[in-house]
């Protein structure tokens, strides 16, 4: 910390909207950023591996642990049976998943076991001995072969319904009918996931869990081990990553760790292999799509049917919420007169499908570009043409109404397409592209501006709100926590940015702390984009109330009136005097004023009623678009991303440098659910691309080889958020559907623009290649 | 003979016995010594967290390289100096300009990845003055990043080259001198070293007769070279190898020759080591190599071994097969010469009988009427194992004529193996694109290829036919391969 409290300067370090550093970029360099498998393992720490299914759908007939019992350093394990309490993960309650399988395994790789031993080797050896007696049931891994066995769903779907889309659609001149495969997504969080279990006396344990949600991590450890919630702290301080990977599915390794340091009064960590961990934890959902869609000469949408099936798992997990908000944004940034939608959250013998970055909103916002292309193409215009065609209107235009049936009224995506398209240059460009494409037998050109409208707050509605307890300590220093995690896209720093800004004080001197259940109760998942929303909001509220009494203490003290107060940076004038911070809070200490406060905020607003399918489930929305310029080579269907221009709306940033890695970072990530990365089931359910060499994300080579990124620097948040800011977590990874798009472009022109070349995802030169040959073909 | 190896770990002397011969550097350097910054990320070479740099005497100059201490083997780093993220900021806490580099232009967002990216950066650093924008991103392919899209670790990359190495600053510069001369002193009395740990042997043999010897007492020894393929069976298979025989060291395996006739790699020569030698000889040998693993892998991993092992996805048996290249075993009791072709027998079986090792590879030159290509097709353009791998060697007579062409692929069958029906059909025609689109279809008797992950069996054959359209294209002076920067821009 700073001791040097009192310089006299105009301008403190860290304030809002400043683009200050990560707060752990130094320690992120020189390697010496705490994360759990770093932490210095307390004495006789124990290591933890899994025993997984080898069957899809099979019944267990018996479980021989034998030899795995009997291995060098194997000190237990755990099956079903020995869990104290609950054995059930089910993050919505409805008991569907239980932590160790017991008469039954749904999917390849499932757990049926835990090996506790001594070394995280040993441990990994003896899970590799188990003999289990099966009977196999049938089973099937992918949406159609779910559609064809009539498989159940996992939980009730939803509708979205307005106007009179049966009638409509008979109505309109146009009509058409199609459907698009949409892949899912590893994770690939760098740090795969991890628990560190230290057992307390009487019925306590404290457990370090690579978590986005520790509030969750507590009650499933409590539940698994029968105990208090109050029993149970969950601490973390920064993971390697999550993007939606780390919000449920971090329960299964906190829950074994704990019911083994509890059972034998050692710690226990969990750290799984990465292959385990992509054999053994949820993915993207996958989704087909099926639209018919109705609209007139000009391209502009009538009337739409479309139907959102998913691939969701063998149970529910999060896909009741994942594949509601794929309907919430089938609407992309699109008005649709009468539109019915309906969601088809289907059981499949594969891993849990979870939450992952956009969460279900990808998917739903894929399929309606891909309506919008096949529109295109089939009134010959530029796809372009037709999303402006078909765009949201301003307020009292009669085109504002969402399929959920609440008002678009912050709508700026008109501007942000207006302003990219002239700065890409795009028009100019795709003149040039239909012309290079006529003089290139091999090599093709495609460029495609896609818009992004992703709407900001959980739509389950008590998820949007957050706590925050900040101290302030005789010295001057303040420490800050609240309830969301750090897993790289900066929270900490802006919420601490907040901090700061809040009692005009440099940033050094805000402690930030690591999130545990202990300080901060009953805390959402960091999740929906909503982190600085939410926890910004609640420490500012927590602040805001010690600088009240701050105030309140000086106008006693000094006896001057509110008016008379201000506060400078790192000093307070109270009347003609000046004050450091530190002697004021040392004062307001000595005059007995508390100095801790909690802060609690919640979402104003919202509300959501699921069964009707109406209300106001989105504080804002939050807006972006992208133009992207891809070179396919229609030999081999390989391609390269050539340059990518993207203007993207955070409101008021409160942190530029953080909110340009967060569009950079959810773009890229996006290209590669969209061309390289692809998950791929084998016939026995067995999944094998389970690691990198088989699995591939998107390399530095992979990027954009032009890439210009930029924030929509006039936008405010209409709403009062933090700052005016934005949240800006989820929504840049849809920009990368440009990429897309500009591939299918490319492949169109084998045939002359007048096809749709139907491109499913992800594009792989595999499916590019196979597209070419289809136009070709024709 | 010892029974210890000896090596440099940042600024500390470490003598090391008995580990067993598949504990890794990782293990070592976070469970044994608690050097934390270096991450566990995949475990399989694939995704940079471990970078650390091994420096090393190559003819008589220190020589620092990435590498992946997921899958090194101790037994591998006799002799060696380890250079951990630890070793970087000067010991009052300033960042190195690597790493002042990395922050300033945001370039961590989790971190969990950045101490790799930091060390592949650094790697970069040290041996090229005035990167390009190829140069930063061929350094980097072995590292994922999963939070940033690559961006702002790019422009640190761009940043650094501002400063160059200097004594003033950085450690590496500064002990130059010195941690040679201790490494000189490290192997200058050379004696075989057996490791004894956890039950099972590592061998490190003296120099290439004591290995011969040593092979013909224990012919099932396991042989590893770059442990690029060897450190997964450890980390992904657990198998238990004992005994192991490290071969990276010996300097007898390590030269690569280029003369009139031709370039003879020695079978410990790396993928790095060869590049500048092929890429010069043979442009589109260079473009492969450059797609081969990430830099770490390319540092380790050896022309040889990718040929020992038989995979059928290896990336140089089929150009090497279609240049004519020929493989010379040696053994305690002698050496012989195959054609190339010929070492692999089906899949998983190859021509090494016991107590034999692959000794060099000798690629014979192209003449000037020839045309050489290869193309790898995989779904990811860098670091990422071939769907198929495709090469073309081709000699004209003065007619125009085929004189003789030699067509060979990867992950078409179960062995790299050449299209024999393609290749007699084409032989004496006059090369032209008739000829050629004649041919085609022959491709389906010569390769029956499978469907898995990487592509389907449709796609392999439609492709595979496609890459000799686009050869034919290539020859008729018309290049069609996406290139992600011209060769000036390279």
């Amino acid at each position: 910390m700073d001791k040097s409290t009192f310089e006299p300067k105009n301008t403190i370090n860290g304030p809002m909207h400043a683009a200050l550093k990560h707060d752990s970029a130094h320690k992120h360099v020189t390697g010496t950023a705490e994360y759990i498998d770093d932490i210095r393992e307390p004495a006789d720490t124990l290591h933890a591996a899994l025993g997984m299914a080898d069957r899809a759908h099979a019944e267990i007939v018996s479980l021989d642990l034998d030899a795995v019992k009997v291995a060098p350093g194997v000190v237990w394990v755990i099956t079903g049976e020995d869990i104290p309490g609950f054995n059930d993960v089910a993050s919505t309650g409805q008991h569907d998943e239980p932590l160790l399988a017991t008469t039954k395994v749904e999917f390849h790789g499932q757990p049926i076991f835990a090996v506790i031993a001594q070394t995280r080797d040993q441990a990994r050896r003896a899970a590799r001995l188990a003999k289990v007696e099966y009977r196999d049931l049938p089973h099937w891994t992918d949406i159609a072969g779910a559609l064809e066995n009539g498989a159940p769903l996992v939980i009730q779907p939803m509708v979205l319904k307005r106007g009179e889309p049966e009638t409509e659609i008979d109505k309109a001149p146009f009509r058409l009918q199609g459907r698009m495969e949409i892949g899912g997504q590893e994770h690939f969080y760098l740090e795969s996931h991890i628990a560190l279990a230290i057992p307390g006396e009487d019925e306590d344990i404290t457990v370090w869990s690579s978590t986005q949600h520790p509030s969750e991590v507590q009650h499933m450890v409590a539940h698994v081990l029968g105990i208090a919630n109050h029993a149970v702290e969950v601490k973390t301080r920064r993971m390697g990553g999550g993007f939606g990977g780390k919000e449920t599915q971090s329960n299964q390794f906190a829950c074994l760790a704990a019911v083994a340091a509890k059972k034998l009064g050692r710690a226990v960590k969990f750290r799984p292999d990465r292959d385990e961990d992509m054999i053994a934890t949820g993915k993207r959902h996958d989704f087909l799509v099926d639209y018919d869609v109705a609209f007139d000469e000009e391209g502009r949408i009538h009337a739409l049917d479309a139907t959102y099936a998913a691939r969701c798992g063998y149970c529910a997990d999060l896909s009741g919420p994942v594949t509601d908000r794929a309907l919430f944004h089938a609407d992309s940034s699109y008005f649709y007169p009468h539109v019915n939608l309906t969601s088809m959250p289907l059981k499949t013998h594969t891993v849990s499908n979870t939450a992952f970055r956009g969460f279900g909103g990808p998917q739903g916002m894929l399929g309606a570009e891909r309506m919008i292309e096949e529109i295109a193409y089939a009134v010959g215009k530029d796809p372009l043409e037709i999303r402006k065609l078909n765009f949201y209107g301003q307020q009292g235009s009669g085109r504002t109404l969402t399929p959920y049936h609440q008002e678009v009224e912050d709508n700026v995506i008109a501007r942000v397409v207006e302003e990219l398209e002239a700065s890409s240059d795009y028009q100019a460009r795709r003149q040039a592209i239909l012309e290079f494409n006529e003089n290139s037998p091999v090599i093709r050109r495609g460029i495609a501006l896609t818009p992004v409208k992703f709407g900001i707050s959980f739509t389950m509605t008590a998820y949007n709100q957050a706590g925050a307890l900040v101290h302030i300590y005789q010295d001057g220093s303040i420490h800050l926590n609240h309830g969301g995690t750090e897993m790289g896209q900066g929270l900490y720093t802006k919420v601490a940015q907040v901090v700061a800004d809040t009692f005009n004080v440099d940033i050094e001197r805000v402690k930030i702390t690591a999130t545990t259940t202990g300080k901060v109760p009953n805390t959402s998942a960091t999740a929906a984009s909503s982190g600085t929303d939410l926890n910004g909001m609640a420490a500012y509220d927590a602040a805001r109330q010690i600088k009240d009494r701050l105030i309140d203490f000086a106008m006693r003290q000094w006896t001057v009136s509110r008016d008379d107060i201000e506060f400078l940076p790192n000093r307070v004038r109270v009347g003609t005097e000046i004050v450091p911070f530190d002697t004021l809070v040392r004062a307001a200490y000595y005059d007995r004023v508390q100095l801790s406060a909690t802060g609690f905020y919640k979402t104003p607003k919202i509300h959501w009623d699921r069964t009707a399918g109406r209300g106001t489930p989105f504080y804002y929305f939050a807006y972006g678009a992208a133009v992207s310029e891809v070179v396919i080579d229609t030999l081999t269907g390989e391609y390269m991303v050539e340059r990518t221009d993207i203007l993207h709306d955070v409101g008021k940033s409160l942190n530029p440098a953080i909110d340009i890695g967060q569009v950079e970072g959810g773009f890229v990530q996006g290209m590669g659910w969209l061309t390289t990365e692809e998950l791929w089931w084998d016939d026995k359910g067995r999944l094998r691309t389970h690691a990198p060499s088989t699995y591939k994300i998107p390399l530095a080579s992979d990027r954009p080889k032009v890439f210009n990124v930029k924030l929509a620097e006039w936008s405010e948040n209409a709403e009062p958020t933090i700052g005016r800011s934005k949240a800006v977590g989820e929504p840049p990874f849809m920009l990368a559907i440009s990429v897309l798009e500009a591939i299918s472009m490319a492949v169109a022109s084998i045939a002359d623009y007048r096809v749709c070349p139907k491109l499913d995802a992800p594009a792989t030169p595999e499916r590019v290649l196979m597209a070419v040959e289809r136009l070709k073909a024709m | 003979m010892t029974d210890a190896i000896r090596f440099i770990l940042n600024g500390e002397d470490v003598s090391l016995g008995g580990f067993g011969p598949t504990e890794t550097l990782l293990d070592y350097l976070r469970l044994k010594r608690r050097l934390t910054g270096t991450k566990e990320g995949c475990a399989e070479g694939d995704c940079g967290a471990c970078t650390v740099l091994v420096g090393r005497l190559v003819n008589g100059a220190l020589w620092y390289e990435t590498v992946n201490a997921c899958i090194r083997l101790l037994g591998s780093l006799h002799g060696t100096h380890v250079v951990t993220v630890e070793h970087l900021a000067a010991r009052d806490g300033t960042l190195h300009p690597v790493q002042q580099a990395m922050v300033d232009q945001h370039g961590s967002q989790c971190g969990f990845c950045t101490p790799g990216f930091v060390m592949s950066l650094y790697g970069l650093w040290l041996s090229t003055e005035a990167p390009s924008r190829a140069d930063i991103e061929s350094a980097l392919q072995g590292n994922l990043c999963r939070c940033t899209g690559y961006e702002p670790i790019v422009k640190a990359a761009e940043q650094v080259t501002q400063a160059r190495p200097s004594t003033l600053f950085d450690p590496l510069e500064r002990d130059r001198t010195e941690i040679a001369a201790r490494l000189w002193e490290l192997r200058s009395h050379p004696e075989t070293i057996v490791v004894t740990g956890d039950g099972a042997r590592s061998i490190i043999p003296a120099n290439l007769r004591d290995f011969a010897d040593f092979l013909a007492d224990e012919p099932k020894a396991t042989i590893v070279a770059g442990s690029t393929d060897v450190g997964l069976w450890v980390t992904k298979q657990m198998r238990r190898l004992d005994p192991v025989v490290f071969i990276n060291h010996l300097p007898e395996l390590q030269t690569i020759t280029a003369d009139d006739k031709g370039i003879t790699i020695g079978a410990g020569v790396t993928y790095t080591q060869a590049f500048d030698v092929l890429a010069l000889e043979l442009p589109s040998l260079g473009n492969l190599i450059d797609r081969i693993g990430g830099g770490q892998v390319r540092n380790m991993g050896t022309i040889g071994g990718n040929i020992a092992n038989g995979s059928p996805i290896g990336d140089m048996p089929p150009p090497l097969i279609a240049l004519g290249a020929e493989l010379t075993l040696r053994s305690h009791s002698g050496k012989r010469t195959i054609a190339l072709e010929d070492y692999f027998l089906a899949y998983g079986k190859q021509d090494r009988i016991a107590g034999e090792f692959v000794e060099k590879v000798f690629v014979p030159r192209p003449t000037d009427m020839g045309y050489f290509a290869v193309y790898k097709i995989s779904k990811r353009r860098d670091e990422d194992i071939s769907a198929l791998c495709g090469a073309f060697h081709l000699e004209l007579d003065a007619e125009g004529r085929v004189d003789d062409i030699r067509i060979a692929f990867g992950g078409m069958a179960a062995t790299p193996k050449r299209a024999r029906h393609v290749e007699k059909a084409l032989l004496d025609q006059v090369w032209s694109w008739g000829a050629v689109s004649a041919v085609r279809d022959l491709f389906d008797q010569d390769y029956k290829p499978l469907t898995d992950w990487r592509a389907s069996a449709e796609y392999r054959s439609l492709t595979a036919k496609n890459l000799l359209t686009r050869f034919f294209l290539e020859t008729a002076g018309a290049p069609q391969e996406l290139q992600r920067f011209e060769l000036e821009e390279a």
